[in-house]
Parts: C-alpha cells; structure tokens; sequence
C-alpha cells in the first residue's frame, strides 16, 4: 500500500511535466487548431541552451533557467512570424506538415550542435528522499510540482488580469471581432507561440534530470504530453493539467506494476488516445464541437 | 486532362528510355548503386501507398512505417519459424499489414486531421518498444537475422541484381495497380472525399467503406514494402521501423508530390539517396559544425520550402515543365489540378 501511494506521487510529479507539456500544445492549438508536432523537439533544444549556458558559461541553475525561458519565448515568436504565418489560413494538413518539417529540422539541428552523446543534466534540486510518515518522498518531484504550480498561477494571472491576456483570448475565440477592435490577431498568435515555447522550454529543464539529455529525449515525453491533452480536452487549459497528472499517475503505475511496463508504456499512450477519441472525442473538459456545413 | 491522355509519340519515347534505364541500370552500375536503387524501388512502393492514403484520399498517416514493421516481421518471422521460401511470405506479408491497417482505419474513421496524426504518431513511437517487449517472438533488440536472399537458380544474377529486378518488379506492379485504382471509380470517391467530406456524403459515397479501404490499401503496400526491406537486407530489428522511418516516408511522399502519380518515384530517390549523400557530406564543416551523417535538418527544410514554393512537390514541378512543353508546341492549356496541400 505504502509503495502504491509512493507510486502515485511520483506519478502526480512526471505528470506535473506531462502537463507542462500539453499546455503548451494546448496554447498553440488554441491559437490556430493545430497541434504543435514541434513542441517537444523545440523544449529539448532549449534545454539544451541551458546546458550550456550552465556547463560553459557557469551560469548558475535558476538564472539560467530564467535566461533560457526567454529565449525559447523569443524563439517561438521568431518561428510563428518567419515560418507558420506564410501558412495562414491553410488547411490543417499543410500546418501539421510544417510543425513535422520543423519537428525534423529541429531534432537535427540539435543533434549537430551537441551530439547524439546522452548527457547528465543537473537540475535545480537536490536528489535526496526526505521522510515523511513511513514514505520517502523525493525532493526532486516536490520541486517539479512547486515549479508546475507557479508556472499554472503566472499563467492564470497573465490570462485574467492582464491586458494581453485578455486580447490572446479574445483573438483565438472571435479573431474577426477582435480585429475589428484593433487586436493585432497575428501577433497574439506569435505571442501565443512565444508563451507555448516558454512553457515547453520549462517541462524540458524539469525532465532532463530525470532522464538523461539527448536529442530524442521529448518524443516519449511529447506523446504523453499529447495523451494528455487529448484525454483533459484539446482545448482546455485545466483539461491539460488535469489530463497530466492522470497520464503521470497511470505511466507510474503502469511502469511498475504490468512485467515490463516500461517497454508498453507507449503503447498505454496509443490505447488511452484512441479510446478517448473513441468514447469521447472532447475529451473531459472539452466542449463538443458542431461543424456547421 | 483528355488531350493529355491521348499517347504521345514523346511518352512512348519516354517510356522506351524509362523501361531500357530500368532494365539495364544494374548491367552498368557497381553492386553498392544496384542495391540502394533496390532500396528505392522498396521506397517507391510503400510510397505509392502512403501517397493513395494521404494524397487522394486526404487522410494523413504517421504510422506507415509501422505498417512496415507488420510486413518485415511477418516475412522474417515466417522464414525464419517455417523455413518457406522467402517470396511466398511477399504476399503474406502484404494481406496481414493490410488486416491490420484496415482494423486501424475503423477507429482512424472518427478521427479527422489533427487527431488522426497524433493516434498514428502514438502508432508510430510504440511500434518499437512493443517489438522489444515480446522477444520471445520478435527477438528483441537482437532482431531476426534471416538467410540472404540468393537468385533462383538458372538465374545468371549476382545477389543484388536479383534483389533489384525482384524488387522493382514488385513496385512496378503495383504502380500500375494504384494507377488502375486512382482512374476508378474507388479513386474518383477516394478524392471526393479528400476534396470535401460533406459533398461526398451527399453524393452517395460511403465515408466508412472508402477510408478504411484506403487505410487498408495503404498498409498493403507498406507491408509489402517492409517485407522486401526484411529480405534485401535479410534482417529486421525494432530500430528498423522506428518513428524515423515513419517520418521519412511522409516526407518522401510531400516532396515528391501528393497526389500525382510519379511523387511516390521522386520520393524515394529522395528518401534513398539524400541520407547517402548527407554521409558523403560529413566533411563540410562550418567552424566546429560538421554537417552530415544525419538528413534530418535537409528533410525538415525541404518539407517547408516545398510545401510555400511547390505545393506539388517534385512532381508537380516536372508536370509543370512537361505542359509549358505540350504549351509551346500546341498551345494547349489545361488547368494543374488543386494542390492538396495549400497555403
């Protein structure tokens, strides 16, 4: 019993950087209904910026996370301006080819930069248990989970409070109307791309230490990402957060429990999308799309 | 479109020439060039297969390189459990991928754009450690290593001559069936679907039947590509058919041209030879960046510039060339047909 619950926070910790992921995924798809194939390729090539900025400037962890969030939120911003808004107004399998195009490039440039050498990544915690009752929880999963919840709150302020925020919103629900109002649509969707690259940027920097770094190492972590969010509804922000912790929590126990859990986890992926989709296509929090022909 | 159909004395030319460069490739090139361009042919197949699937019928699929891995496994497994003669197993090979891309396409049939790429991503990334996981029937990381495939005898071949008449016989056979199926009436319902689901429907065409069929088809001919690629190289392991695999297949099929016949042809060269000359690359350095070894970054840049300058692909630019030709010498004018790919 003590070794389920043991499971299940570790479970909820991986699943804080699952949803960390989806929202990202979520942002885009908000922006312009399509899922970002990018995503995770875009977080493993800035957390590989702070690897360097770490290993060769000696930037101390913290300011080098800052650092390396906004670069990757200029570098979303760069690619929405130079290579999606060509693509404006395509259809959706125009625009995924591209984030497949950008996924591609991406992982390559990676692996010319650093290498396909897996590389030891030292994250901003300590990793020791500490004792709690008869469990040992791992430092290491605390501070993912206060990283993702500070993350969730600048997210929810940025989007009720602030002036930006209220034109990102307004811009993905009725970008005509909000044109018409004198929102820079285009630019809330670069803005859109800048936020979902930041977000990416900080669920790379949380897995690294617990995986190791390498080029390929979000494609797991991107699927999971996507089962996430498919299974708390594309379109919802608690969709995603909540989809995460649950992806996170099933993995976990997944992993541990079924003999060789570790190899079918992706596997488990596939089967929760298809019988989401199956079941229920909006997802938990999604609402039920009408197409109107 | 008519007028183009109607033989030309230049296309049997081209015909003629096309079929001496086929047949005789192997007599001039070395045994390295003869085997990749067997490699192409394998390409060209499986190609034509994701081209009927995303091309004319609009559904995109990330996971035919596991479609692949049902075929090569299928043949590896067989010759390996049974010891028949390996190119029994082709068609095996090619029936079982095919039940199972169409048992995938009933699911697939809710599933539209967005939601089809991620299920066949998620296909794609757990192919892999799946094969892993059952080793006892599988081998594992290990894989299958099988005999290599040897002439039949009477045959005055060397090993990879007869894998490049083996195999590109098999690609030009079902060229020439896809050609058949695309100017069908299964085609012509395969791209109304793609050009408008809603006006399909109201036309009379079944959604369910035509998508799995073209699932189906798809995996088919993967399957049967996974088989040959599981003989030329008389080995299959999980790395083989792994999310790479999957990606570059698509991007072979874009580039070479959605939904015009000769891409899935353009494609493969691509998809072949452009990973061979990246290798030949590794020498190119730019400070302490040496490009090479990988074709990723050229694949990704490729996909972009083609799907803004070329939403046609390869394809689309040589028919382009060969109408401005027909243009000049009879003033003829007939429209490209819609991309289907836009911007």
């Amino acid at each position: 019993m003590l070794s389920l619950i043991q499971q299940v926070i570790s479970g909820i910790a991986t699943g804080g950087i699952y949803a960390s992921l989806a929202l990202a995924l979520v942002l885009v798809y908000r922006a312009m209904d399509v899922a970002n194939f990018a995503q995770g390729e875009m977080a493993t090539f800035s957390t590989f910026i702070s690897y360097s900025l770490i290993e060769y400037a000696h930037i101390d962890f913290w300011l080098a996370f800052v650092i390396t969030i906004l670069i990757s939120f200029g570098l979303g911003v760069v690619i929405e301006r130079a290579l999606i808004r060509p693509f404006e107004g395509a259809p959706v399998l125009t625009l995924l080819i591209v984030t497949l195009g950008l996924f591609t490039a991406f992982n390559g440039v990676t692996g010319l930069i650093w290498g396909y050498v897996f590389k030891s990544y030292r994250g901003g915690f300590p990793d020791q248990p500490i004792q709690f009752g008869g469990l040992y929880l791992n430092t290491q999963d605390l501070g993912v989970l206060g990283v993702v919840l500070v993350m969730l709150l600048l997210l929810y302020l940025f989007f009720t409070r602030t002036k930006a925020g209220l034109a990102m919103r307004a811009a993905s629900l009725y970008p005509d109307s909000s044109r018409l109002l004198g929102v820079r649509v285009g630019w809330m969707l670069a803005l859109g791309w800048g936020l979902a690259s930041a977000v990416g940027a900080v669920s790379g920097m949380l897995v690294a230490p617990i995986i190791f770094l390498d080029p390929n190492m979000m494609q797991a972590i991107l699927l999971f990402a996507f089962t996430a969010a498919v299974l708390g509804g594309i379109e919802s922000v608690l969709g995603a957060v909540v989809g995460g912790v649950a992806v996170g929590i099933l993995m976990a126990l997944v992993g541990t429990y079924i003999p060789g859990g570790q190899d079918l986890r992706l596997a488990f992926g596939l089967i929760v999308i298809v019988v989401v989709l199956l079941v229920r296509p909006a997802g938990l929090f999604g609402r039920a799309t009408v197409k109107r022909v | 479109m008519r007028r183009l159909s109607r033989t030309r004395p230049e296309l049997i030319g081209l015909a003629v020439v096309a079929a001496v460069v086929l047949i005789g490739l192997p007599t001039v090139t070395n045994q390295f060039f003869t085997f990749e361009f067997a490699k192409v042919a394998i390409f060209v197949t499986a190609l034509i297969g994701l081209n009927l699937l995303t091309g004319y019928s609009g559904q995109i699929s990330l996971g035919n390189g596991a479609f692949m891995a049902v075929g090569g496994y299928t043949t590896a497994i067989l010759v390996q459990r049974t010891g028949i003669p390996y190119w029994t197993t082709i068609p095996v090979a090619g029936i079982l991928a095919g039940v199972v891309g169409f048992l995938i396409g009933i699911p697939a049939l809710r599933l539209t754009g967005v939601y089809l790429a991620l299920a066949t991503f998620a296909l794609a990334l757990s192919i892999p450690p799946v094969l892993n996981h059952f080793d006892t029937f599988t081998g594992g990381h290990g894989g299958i290593v099988m005999a290599p495939a040897m002439p039949p005898l009477g045959l005055d071949l060397s090993q990879e001559q007869w894998l490049y008449y083996l195999c590109s016989g098999i690609a030009l056979v079902l060229f020439l069936f896809a050609w058949g199926i695309v100017r069908s009436r299964t085609g012509r319902a395969f791209m109304a679907i793609r050009d408008s689901e809603t006006a399909a429907v109201a036309s009379g065409i079944s959604l369910a039947y035509y998508k799995t069929l073209a699932f189906g088809l798809s995996a088919a001919y993967a399957g049967v590509a996974g088989s040959l690629l599981a003989i030329a190289t008389s080995y299959v392991n999980p790395d083989t058919f792994g999310l790479s695999l999957s990606l570059a297949l698509l991007v072979g099929v874009v580039i070479g041209g959605l939904g015009l016949d000769f891409g899935a042809v353009l494609g493969s060269l691509l998809v072949v030879w452009l990973p061979y000359y990246a290798e030949k690359a590794s020498g190119l350095q730019i400070g302490s960046l040496s490009f090479g070894g990988k074709p990723d970054i050229f694949y990704g840049a490729l996909l972009i510039l083609i799907l803004f300058f070329a939403p046609h692909g390869a394809a689309g630019l040589v028919q382009r060339g060969w109408r401005w030709y027909l243009l000049r010498r009879t003033a003829a004018r007939s429209p490209l047909p819609e991309p289907v790919v836009e911007r």
